[in-house]
């Protein structure tokens, strides 16, 4: 599914968060959405998932508004994964990940055969099968995010918005899940990722967006978007920069003053 | 992996229905022993014999008149408490939601004490129930008309809070000035609650109510569950959260505010009993509307027949009984959140 976004802007009190963004999202491509925080990501990310409306602009999905889509058939074609992941009963973690089967499923009947897959690929994609049967409560921070990135990918959408999912997970599974988005987006799945570790953003992502209050500084291809003066700027620091056989990386090593990140 | 799971899935759904007709079949035992319970003597057989065969004897008009109506409403109230208690805790995903947080059961409660200090009540015997309905639904116009569209659940519990206050001050204030002492303390036996001295006209007048309010809450089944990752999870998902809002709190009013409008307020029903039972439903809000129905009539119905029972002249009022089982519990709970936190 493409996604379309043009003009978004929308302020909170007063204060503008968002304007003039203009971003389109594509089958197959990865997307990081980085930026400081306050930059805007999470906003642009509900907004992108119809989960807010915009104060101006229009999102559209296959060039198509929501509203005539319909929404239990963005629900199948579009799956969300919120900040922070808080599940509030302890509710099992296959119970949680069938959840992403509710806008397949007919009120009130029960998983079909095809569910049952979705669930069971799920739980082995995000590496989570080992703790089906566990309740959330009993899981570390990094294992409930394994949970609910299955539960995101048991809708089995063509578009995946997941905001901060690296969070709380530890190097190994940090790797494997950017290597699990980059898969799925390579077989077509498209996805939008906001991150804040830019080692990650750069070597998995197809593509960066980088965020600075409210607009989009950049928007290319991560070599071209991680340049010295878009980091200063947004982020106001300096990288490291390497490479190993022939990838290249940055590495995050020191907080500029204003007036070096000015210059 | 998915070869052990599976099997475990369907199981979960068996034992959950296994645990639906357990809890329907214990709520129609219980109902049988409110019937079989009372201050006379009755045989229960000759009585039913007698009803049936259109014989108006005494045993016929006490199990019609007194023990029928009793037991009736003691599940139909039960029922609603507990299914709308469950339902504000899947709606504003706290443990500790009452049916009465967002202001329907004191507004019910405020409704019907109108009716009593006006002196309608002796007018005719359907006034006070009418008097508490209205005030439930003048609660719930009153609700929508603060939140507006897509209000947020924070939003609905200031709301409540407000209302709650309001309905209660004002319960107070006709309590303060009751024309005589009589009347006040009539009011105050009211408000705590009873199932005792209704008839059948009562079952008659909440029934059709209740019903719809019953369909209301459990047609958000599947959006609870959704609703337990949060209000964007839940929506992305599919659910219209507004909608959902609407058909909760409506069904909760038609449910509860006709409950509290022919008992008076019964406290802690649908406080405890969704928290007796959700481990039993895997803590699955969905699951747990059916169950916690049924947990609130076998709750109720215990309490009324346990009162009946006591050597205690004049009965203890329900929501005394109510409370005097629910605080107890609440304190462990407390106990509990301080463990886990």
């Amino acid at each position: 599914m493409r996604i379309e976004a043009k003009g978004i802007a929308i302020a909170f009190d007063g204060k503008p968060i968002l304007a003039g963004i203009d971003l389109a999202l594509r089958p197959g491509e990865l997307v990081g959405l980085i930026g400081a925080n306050g930059a805007g990501k999470t906003t642009l990310l509900r907004i992108l998932a119809d989960l807010l409306p915009p104060a101006a602009g229009t999102v559209l999905y296959d060039g198509k508004p929501a509203r005539t889509l319909g929404r239990r058939t963005l629900a199948r074609r579009l799956a969300f994964l919120a900040q922070g992941g808080s599940v509030q009963w302890q509710m099992r973690a296959e119970a949680v990940v069938a959840l992403g089967r509710l806008p397949h499923r007919r009120p009130f009947a029960d998983l079909t055969e095809a569910d049952r897959t979705a669930i069971s690929d799920a739980f082995a994609a995000a590496d989570a099968s080992a703790f089906r049967e566990r309740s959330l409560d009993t899981l570390s921070g990094g294992e409930r995010m394994r949970v609910l990135l299955a539960r995101a990918l048991a809708v089995e959408a063509e578009m995946l918005l997941a905001d901060e999912p690296l969070v709380g997970l530890d190097p190994r599974h940090q790797l494997e899940a950017m290597a699990l988005f980059k898969r799925i987006a390579a077989n077509g799945t498209g996805g939008v990722v906001v991150l804040h570790d830019l080692s990650l953003a750069g070597r998995f992502c197809d593509r960066l967006v980088l965020l600075d209050d409210g607009r989009i500084l950049a928007d290319g291809p991560p070599a071209a978007v991680l340049d010295d003066g878009n980091l200063a700027r947004a982020f106001g620091i300096a990288v490291a920069r390497g490479d190993r056989n022939g990838e290249q990386f940055v590495l995050p090593w020191q907080a500029l003053t204003n007036e070096e990140a000015s210059r | 992996m998915s070869a052990v799971a599976v099997p475990t899935s369907a199981s979960e759904r068996m034992s959950y229905w296994r645990l639906v007709v357990l809890l329907a079949a214990a709520t129609l035992v219980m109902a049988a022993l409110s019937l079989a319970v009372g201050y006379a003597r009755l045989d229960l057989f000759a009585a039913l014999g007698d009803w049936l065969a259109g014989r108006r004897s005494l045993p016929a008009l006490v199990l019609v008149e007194l023990r029928l109506p009793r037991a009736i409403l003691g599940a139909l109230v039960g029922f609603s408490l507990g299914l709308a208690g469950a339902a504000m805790q899947g709606l504003l995903r706290n443990p500790l939601a009452e049916p009465g947080i967002v202001g329907i059961s004191s507004a019910a409660a405020f409704g019907a004490v109108t009716v009593f200090y006006s002196g309608f009540a002796g007018a005719f015997a359907l006034a006070l129930p009418l008097g508490g309905i209205a005030g439930a639904l003048l609660a719930v116009l009153l609700l929508f008309a603060l939140n507006g569209r897509g209000a947020g659940t924070m939003t609905l519990i200031l709301a409540g809070v407000a209302i709650n206050s309001f309905a209660g001050a004002m319960t107070s204030l006709a309590l303060n000035l009751a024309p005589n002492p009589y009347a006040a303390l009539e009011i105050v036996f009211w408000l705590m609650g009873s199932l005792a001295d209704r008839s059948l006209i009562h079952v008659w007048l909440v029934l059709p109510l209740m019903l719809v309010g019953w369909a209301l809450l459990l047609s958000c089944t599947p959006a609870l569950d959704g609703l337990t990752l949060g209000e964007d999870t839940a929506r992305s998902l599919g659910f219209d959260l507004t909608w959902l809002r609407v058909r909760l709190i409506g069904g909760a009013a038609l449910a509860v505010g006709s409950a509290v409008a022919v008992t008076g307020a019964i406290g802690f029903v649908g406080l405890v009993v969704p928290h007796l039972l959700r481990p039993l439903v895997g803590h699955r809000p969905g699951r747990l509307l059916l169950v916690s129905g049924f947990g609130g009539a076998i709750l109720l119905l215990a309490a009324d027949t346990m009162l009946r029972l006591m050597p205690i002249r004049p009965e203890l009022k329900l929501g005394v009984v109510t409370a005097l089982i629910g605080a107890p519990f609440l304190f462990s709970l407390i106990q509990r959140l301080r463990r886990e936190t």
